[in-house]
């Protein structure tokens, strides 16, 4: 993890391991704990940290884990979450509530729902899903924090 | 209601947590899939699950719940025990199936809510 303060906003870096389950989700951790720390509003973080653990659980289960880069700025908390695993194959319906690629393993594991995407999606003002087979996948989302 | 009238009434044994039974709870989601409770929780603060590895704690953490109820028997880890001390989470034990326990909760005066 790197973190890094300038006048873009706070920076912070973390490497997803893969095939690590119980590992997933510390970096959406640490991320909700310097949230909680800088001040950002309860309703703010809890659409962050949902919107990244899900993304991070996806980088586990479906790539071999990856790269997360989290921006927080007045305006926005910016998440790139980047993997180099096997691209989604049909954008469309991975978005559909309940579909699911995940084998039956990671469902006893108690994901692999089909809710992560939406999820993802309903969490976030801007969602962005660049993928490509055999390459790899990179989700931007974009969580607004309101003027008070 | 507090985590002490949940613990009594569903003959619960403390894991970790011992120390905040006095913490009021007003709802409750329950599910074994964690995809679900990340997608359709508003709030709870207690999640009855079967389910039973550390990434029901992750979710914990992530929605804000603070006493988890381990049903069926089921036991927690020493890794789900430390990470659990770790965030100041509760974590009750019971055998009651999952339909019982809801059952039970609801009838004290537990709200759920709709999807």
């Amino acid at each position: 993890m790197s973190e890094q303060s300038g006048s873009s906003g706070v920076v912070l870096k973390y490497t997803v391991s893969p095939d690590d389950f119980t590992r997933a989700g510390e970096a959406s951790s640490k991320v909700k704990n310097i949230l909680k720390q800088m001040g950002i509003s309860p309703d703010v973080i809890r659409k962050v940290s949902i919107a990244m653990y899900e993304g991070e659980i996806n980088m586990v289960i479906h790539a071999r884990g990856g790269d997360i880069t989290v921006t927080i700025t007045p305006q926005e908390i910016l998440m790139v979450l980047k993997d180099v695993g096997p691209g989604i194959e049909d954008v469309e319906k991975a978005m559909k509530a309940g579909y699911s690629t995940a084998p039956e393993q990671v469902r006893a594991l108690g994901f692999g729902a089909g809710m992560g995407l939406p999820n993802m999606q309903s969490c976030t003002d801007e969602m962005k899903v660049e993928t490509e087979i055999g390459v790899g996948t990179t989700i931007t989302m974009s969580v607004h924090i309101e003027d008070k | 209601m507090t985590v002490k009238d949940i613990q009594k009434a569903l003959d619960a044994t403390i894991t970790t947590g011992g120390e905040y039974m006095d913490k009021e709870i007003t709802s409750a989601f329950a599910s074994d899939m964690m995809s679900e409770v990340l997608a359709f929780s508003k709030g709870q603060s207690v999640l009855i699950t079967g389910l039973c590895n550390p990434q029901v704690i992750r979710t914990a953490e992530m929605l804000d719940i603070s006493c988890i109820v381990l049903i069926r028997g089921k036991s927690a880890n020493e890794e789900m025990i430390s990470m659990a001390k770790d965030r100041d989470l509760i974590i009750l034990e019971t055998k009651y199936i999952m339909f019982s326990a809801c059952g039970i909760l609801y009838d004290l005066g537990l709200e759920g809510g709709t999807a």
